[in-house]
């Protein structure tokens, strides 16, 4: 009987004050202490009447939210004048101010101009009620089509990685409300006569559709069709269905890293990275049963020695930055205490980059996947072996030229740290940087370090004065397109491209990229996304994202909208912006203007909000539907505005460069 | 005290003998001899109980009549006779009716107080012929008449019977007359509320203890409870739920503000969590002034908490209780508890709990025990006509066979008389007309094409969505044949789609019509009007959001309730309204016609159902006796009983023909959203907010099962066809399929539980759950099966 307090049954009562302030609006100036008191209580008890009662029709009106109309309709019930004028649809925020030693909450009311009302055209007409049927279930069994949920949420599928046994069909096991109804019966005797009850055997048998989507995804996604492989990669982000192929897709991952690592296949490599990036954007997935599998794919993506046929000339760079990038995402998503990835991870980076026999890639790799770890762990570990590593750069980079592959590692991690770290040290460090100071604490890194220091500190503070103009995020559930303009460190633009020793230009645009947006403590990698293509020029790549290009002119190049980098298109997009006049300003109108597209929006309509929505089918999933055989069709919305890729363009090889070649004379 | 308002029986009695379709509005006035036969069956106690029912009915704010009395009665039981008959059986309600009486003279309603005096006289005398046990009555009788006569003296006409024409009055007043246990009547209303009625209500509150020892009472109870043996505690703690309500509102009315507060903070932890609302209104009532106008402290000072105890427990009780000189808690217990005490066994804790959870307590067992006839009317005997066509494409594929025996069984189930099933004329039902007749064949064909359905068969279900609803969809309903869906919408519309490719049409307008040749075979069709055929048509009257929608039987009429406090009758073939029934002043949540059509039945916010016939502008019968709002409303399949689920937790079913309240059932721990009766008449289904579905066996009056497995609101429930599978929506998304044939298979219904009420229900929600099937954000407002068994269910899109 004395059960723990389930009641919370509060006696709040309003606050003496509000009385008088309600009194002094209506001109009653000296009101008693005792009449306050008396007030209140009154006022408390009767609101909470009210309130009761107009509960009572929000229940009658089969809503879970009450609104102003059903407090109108409980004043009604008392015979009370309702309160006009109070219908806002949505929350009505109000505003606080203190002065005086009083506090106030008051509801913000603005002056409204009529002519102004007059003149704005009208607005939408809602759209009429209809009604709209479909098969719940057929025989007892329920069709997954876009009206119906999916079939397994998030939480279930969670619940039946960490808890297989009480897992059974969702929202059985809820006690319900009564939970005073005897504790005795909660605790079910585990041996006692009742039949034990084993985990189900999980059948994994997909039906002849959800095959036929597998089959059509995974060759989409590692096919030649870019267009293709872009819808293949958002329906793998977006469809609420995919739970069922999930060990079939992760399974598919880690066979392909395994393969192709052997086989030294960038391009392949990259386009399964795509993949376990648009598995972990799915907001309907529950990974974690996966990332055993998918976390050593990953991390072979970022530390092996070799990822193409030829290292001197192939990107591989950027496949282990983004793959950093994952394995960061990995572990902020997934690392908890008990299963530790983030500290794993950690060590097995930090244990590689010790290591003196670590090649210049593997180096590369470790030291990209720890600084994606965050600030933290670049200011803990990477900070301090600085100097060493910075001796070992220059022992390649001055030495004696022994083999032209280092020297490309060399470099790649010496614009790697420097990138890295500046923007730590920029917040870890006082103002005034100091080339020697820095030299006696980081050896021969030091010089460059405080200029990139310098630079670090210049664009924050111009982030500050232009982050309202030059940002425009638009936020929704997950934050979908980015477009920023990245001021520019002009005059290291040109010229990076073709001199072997120069890659460090792509890094550098990422870089500013990043600090492009808002600054924050560890800016969530991944967000930044590249899209271009490789044959591209502007006119061809007409993603949604073109049509906000001024013009498809030569300068302003809108690179293609995928979903991943790739290694060619941070290539490209440097090649488009070193034909533009280098020296303009990085604010100019429009002439070094970059849009990095960080990813699609899921669907154009997701602003359309309810209103505009005929289908009850939520924004991310009026994506193709998991199983219907049309969500593969080429048929598909987004196949429409998006041209065919030039034939024979073989866009994604990484073993050659033709992205350098083909499109610079297009502009 | 299921008390009965005579005239009402009397309007029945007549009306059976007058033959079906000539039902009248309640004629009351003459016939009153015929009256006190209505009254034998209550015993001496039945003056009593007319009277207050009629008292309490006044004060629901009733009719919105002014020149109906009774609505005025409202604030009556005014005190200035409080002193009058002490000792006397039912002292308050005599004390009642003075008032009552008082009051018409004072608003000069001279025919109603006549009417109502002579009544009451008739009463005195019934009572005092039928020899009344025990002189006090005898005497208390006598006195009352005494009382009577002497405030009565200065009336123009003494009792001299009424022509019968002055029966208008009368028959007005006589709706309002309630049936069923004392109510409470709604005195929230501002303004009807009245002091002296008030203060009278509480003036049993007066009673002066130690405010500071009240927590020491209480404790010590709670001690001795928590000591006294298993098999004891389990009955006991029932007591501290209505005492803990009792001794706070004492507190609070005796003005011991911070008394009552810290009471209440010390042990409304104890209290079992399905008490939460009430405590969470209790909360909030710290002020005497507060008490004035608040229902649910009238609800408990007015009626009774109702505790099964066993005697053991009792004389456990009692004696603990004398030791201790525990005067405040006696009191307590002698004046606001009714403890019903049974012998045998004690009951479990879980046999109390499936049982409690109502505002006012259990039911008592008598209420349950007057014999219910739940069996199906017989069917009318309509020739159907054996589509040759039909049998030949049967025949063709090949099942001859089988259609054969099923034909029989139909045809030997309709014909057979159901020992269960009321006389086919007790009361009576509206002649079948041709349209009905081929409605009837229709459906029949139908049913040889109906699915079995069964635990390895489960329906399809075809989900229809309202989009673009925001949040305003309030009430749907599907007509029998699911030709046609209609929405209540918040915006205060009410909106008819046709489902089928038939699109809607009105008929053609007066001058139209004239023209048509009316001897053509398909007048029907030409009187149509082609122009305004259309999917959606949209009826526009109210004016406050529709609560309740039913269709007519016959798809020809519409009905709806609203808000605004009234209930309105649409055509199908004009859309148009035809008629606006007032009689509820308040929201009005739900309306339902009955299985035959003419009738209907309606349920508010002013705490009674009211039936209504499609042909009278006022009601028939009123249901009085929830103890909160009327939710949901529900007519038995052979349309003699209606059925109502409240906000006081329990579902009570009425007798159409007296008014009686037959059966009250409790064990629901949240106000009742949902009924249905099932297909054969023997169970009732139930669903509250509490996410819970229980089963109900009507004729026994026992709880039969309980369905858990939803996580809110059950809204809306229905059976199959043939009653195999139970559908379930809900507020949390889901429908829900459950196997009813399993529920109901092996009940116990020995003549031990019958008797004693006590239940042991099994636990295997689990097993009986066929199927849980998840909507996008759409809550299942409605349900419907479809003469093939296919579900049909209807919800708002409401995005989150």
């Amino acid at each position: 009987m004395a059960e723990e307090k389930k009641l919370k049954l509060s006696n709040t009562v309003l606050p003496s004050e509000s009385m008088k302030v309600v009194a002094e609006s209506m001109g009653i100036a000296q009101i008693q202490e005792e009449t306050c008191q008396l007030l209140t209580d009154e006022v408390s008890y009767r609101i909470k009447e009210i309130a009761q009662d107009a509960l009572k029709f929000m229940h009658m009106g089969k809503r879970q939210k009450l609104t102003t109309s059903d407090i109108d309709y409980a004043l009604k019930l008392k015979n009370v004048e309702p309160l006009y004028g109070f219908h806002a649809q949505e929350f009505i925020p109000f505003r606080f101010a203190s002065g005086g030693g009083r506090e106030l909450y008051f509801y913000e009311e603005k002056e409204v101009d009529l002519s102004d009302i007059i003149n704005t055209p009208l607005p939408r007409v809602p759209l009429d009620v209809c009604l709209k049927a479909h098969w719940l279930s057929i025989e007892g069994c329920q069709p997954a089509i876009p009206e119906n949920p999916p079939p397994a949420p998030k939480e279930q599928q969670k619940a039946e990685a960490t808890e297989p046994l009480k897992s059974a069909k969702p929202g059985q096991e809820e006690d319900g409300p009564l939970k005073g109804k005897g504790k005795e019966k909660k605790a079910p005797p585990l041996l006692e006569g009742a039949p034990l009850r084993l985990k189900p055997r999980s059948i994994h048998e997909l039906s002849v559709e959800q095959q036929l989507y597998y089959k059509e995804i995974t060759e989409a996604c590692v096919g030649s069709c870019e267009a293709k492989r872009a819808e293949a990669l958002q329906s793998i982000a977006t469809d609420p269905g995919l739970y069922q192929m999930l060990p079939r897709f992760s399974t598919f991952i880690s066979e392909g890293v395994r393969v192709n690592v052997v086989q030294n296949n960038l391009a392949l490599l990259i386009y399964l990275m795509r993949m376990v990036k648009a598995l972990m954007d799915n907001p309907t997935l529950y990974l974690e049963k996966y990332v055993h599998e998918l976390i050593p794919a990953v991390m072979t993506c970022i530390v092996s020695r070799q990822l193409c046929l030829r290292p001197d000339v192939d990107n591989h760079w950027a496949l282990r930055d983004f793959a950093a990038r994952l394995v960061a995402q990995i572990c902020k998503h997934f690392s908890t205490t008990t299963n530790n990835i983030q500290s794993r991870i950690t060590k097995t980076f930090t244990k590689s980059w010790v290591d003196e026999k670590t090649p210049w890639t593997t180096r590369y790799g470790s030291i990209a996947g720890l600084a994606e770890l965050g600030h933290d762990v670049i200011k803990t570990l990477i900070l301090p072996r600085l100097q060493q590593e910075g001796e070992r750069i220059r022992g390649v980079l001055d030495g004696p030229v022994l083999s032209n592959i280092d020297r490309i590692g060399a470099d790649h991690v010496q614009s790697l740290l420097l990138k890295h770290c500046a923007p730590v040290l920029a917040k870890l460090r006082p103002p005034p940087d100091n080339q020697d100071a820095y030299r006696a604490e980081f050896g021969s890194l030091g010089p460059l370090l405080c200029s990139h220091v310098v630079k670090a500190r210049a664009q924050a503070a111009l982030q500050a004065q232009q982050v309202n103009r030059t940002t425009l995020t638009i936020t929704q559930p997950r934050p979908t397109l980015t477009l920023s303009q990245a001021p520019q460190p002009g005059p290291r633009t040109p010229g990076l491209l073709k001199v072997p020793g120069s890659i460090a230009l792509p890094v550098q645009t990422l870089v500013s990229a990043r600090a492009a947006a808002p600054p924050q403590p560890s800016p969530p990698p991944t967000k930044f996304i590249v899209m271009s293509s490789s044959s591209a020029s502007s006119t061809q790549q007409v993603l949604s994202l073109s049509t906000s290009a001024p013009g498809s002119g030569s300068t302003t190049t809108s690179p293609v909208t995928t979903t991943v980098p790739s290694v060619q298109p941070i290539v490209k997009l440097v090649s488009t912006a070193t034909t533009a006049p280098p020296s303009t300003a990085p604010s100019g109108p429009g002439s070094v203007q970059k849009y990095i597209v960080v990813s699609l929006p899921p669907t154009g309509e997701g602003k359309g909000g309810p209103a505009s929505h005929s289908s009850p089918a939520p924004p991310q999933s009026s994506a193709p539907s998991p199983l219907g055989a049309s969500a593969l069709c080429g048929g598909k919305p987004e196949a429409g505005e998006s041209p065919p890729p030039v034939p024979g363009t073989p866009k994604a090889n990484g073993s050659q460069p033709p992205g350098s070649g083909s499109p610079q004379p297009a502009p | 005290m299921a008390a009965l308002a005579e005239e009402q029986t009397e309007v029945a009695v007549k009306l059976e003998s007058e033959g079906p379709p000539a039902l009248l509005p309640p004629q009351a006035g003459d016939g009153a001899g015929e009256g006190g036969g209505g009254t034998t069956n209550n015993g001496p106690n039945g003056g009593g109980g007319n009277v207050a029912a009629s008292s309490s009915a006044g004060g629901d704010g009733g009719t919105p009549k002014p020149t109906v009395a009774v609505s005025a009665v409202a604030p009556a039981g005014a005190a200035p006779v409080s002193a009058a008959a002490p000792e006397a059986g039912a002292p308050h309600d005599r004390q009642t009716l003075l008032a009552v009486l008082q009051f018409l003279r004072q608003s000069n309603l001279r025919e109603a107080e006549e009417a109502l005096r002579r009544e009451a006289r008739l009463l005195e005398e019934a009572v005092a012929g039928s020899g009344a046990p025990g002189e006090a009555d005898g005497a208390s009788a006598e006195a009352a008449s005494t009382l009577l006569s002497r405030v009565t003296a200065s009336a123009p006409g003494p009792a001299a019977p009424d022509p019968p024409g002055s029966g208008a009055s009368g028959a007005a007043a006589v709706p309002v007359l309630a049936t069923g246990p004392a109510a409470p009547g709604k005195v929230g209303s501002v303004a009807v509320e009245d002091q002296p009625d008030v203060s009278a209500v509480l003036s049993a509150y007066n009673q002066q203890g130690d405010p500071t020892m009240y927590e020491e009472y209480y404790s010590g109870l709670k001690h001795f409870i928590e000591c006294s043996l298993d098999c004891h505690r389990a009955e006991l703690s029932q007591l501290f739920y209505p005492l803990f309500v009792h001794m706070y509102l004492e507190l609070v009315y005796n003005q011991h503000e911070n008394e009552a507060k810290s009471f209440f903070e010390k042990f409304h932890g104890d209290q079992e969590c399905y008490y939460q609302d009430d405590l969470r209104v209790l909360s909030s009532l710290t002020k005497k002034e507060h008490m004035k106008g608040n229902e649910t402290m009238l609800d408990f000072r007015t009626s009774k908490f109702v505790l099964r105890i066993s005697r053991d427990s009792y004389q456990l009780l009692k004696r603990h209780l004398q030791e201790k000189q525990n005067n405040q808690i006696w009191n307590i217990v002698q004046e606001h508890l009714y403890i019903d005490i049974f012998d045998g066994m004690p009951r479990s804790k879980q046999q109390i709990d499936a049982m409690v959870g109502s505002l006012a307590g259990e039911a008592k067992r008598e209420a349950n025990k007057s014999k219910v006839f739940f069996g199906l009317l017989k069917e009318p005997e309509i020739e159907v006509p054996l589509d040759d066509e039909d049998e030949e494409g049967e025949n063709e594929e090949g099942k001859p066979k089988k259609k054969k025996p099923k034909k029989d069984s139909i045809g030997s189930k309709s014909k057979k008389q159901d020992p269960n099933a009321p006389p086919q004329n007790r009361i009576p039902l509206p002649e079948l007309k041709d349209s009905d007749k081929l409605d009837k064949i229709m459906n029949m064909k139908e049913t040889t094409k109906r699915v079995r359905l069964g635990p390895d068969c489960l329906p399809s279900i075809c989900f229809y969505t309202f989009l673009n609803a925001y949040q305003g969809l309030t009430a749907v309903d599907v007509t029998d044949d699911s030709s046609l869906i209609a929405g209540g919408f918040a915006d205060s519309t009410v909106r008819v789609w046709s489902v089928t490719p038939k699109k809607l049409r009105s008929v053609k307008q007066a001058a139209d019509l004239s023209l048509i040749d009316k001897e053509s075979d398909d007048v029907l069709e030409r009187i149509m009007d082609e122009k305004t055929a259309s999917e959606l048509k949209i009826l526009y009257g109210h004016s406050g959001p529709v609560y309740g929608a039913s269709f007519s039987p016959d798809r020809n009429y519409l009905l709806s309730s609203s808000e605004d406090g009234t209930v309105r009758l649409w055509s199908l073939q004009t859309f148009t309204c035809l008629v606006g029934y007032k009689g509820h002043n308040y929201p009005v949540w739900d309306t339902q016609f009955s299985p035959y059509g003419y009738y209907f039945v309606s349920g508010g916010h002013d705490r009674v159902a009211r039936l209504w016939a499609t042909d009278h502008y006022q009601p028939l019968r009123i249901f009085a006796g929830h103890l909160a709002d009327v939710n949901c409303t529900r007519f038995h399949p052979n349309s003699n009983y209606v059925a109502t689920g409240s906000a006081d937790r329990t579902v009570r079913l009425w007798d159409v023909l007296n008014g009686n309240c037959v059966r009250i059932f409790t064990g629901h721990k949240g106000p009742i959203h949902s009924l249905t009766f099932s297909p054969n008449g023997r169970f009732l289904a139930t669903g509250a907010t509490d996410g819970r579905v229980l089963l109900w066996d009507i004729g026994h009056g026992l709880m039969v099962g309980e369905l858990k497995g939803h996580t809110d609101t059950v809204c809306s429930l229905r059976f199959s066809r043939d009653g195999e599978i139970l559908a379930s929506g809900s507020m949390d998304n889901t429908v829900r399929l459950w196997d009813a044939v399993k529920a109901f298979e092996d009940l116990e219904t020995d003549d031990f539980t019958t008797a004693t009420g006590h239940i042991n229900l099994p636990e295997n929600s689990q097993e009986l759950l066929l199927g849980t099937y998840m909507t996008k954000s759409t809550p299942v407002v409605h349900l419907h099966f479809t003469r093939r068994n296919l579900v049909l269910a209807a919800g708002a899109y409401s995005p989150q």
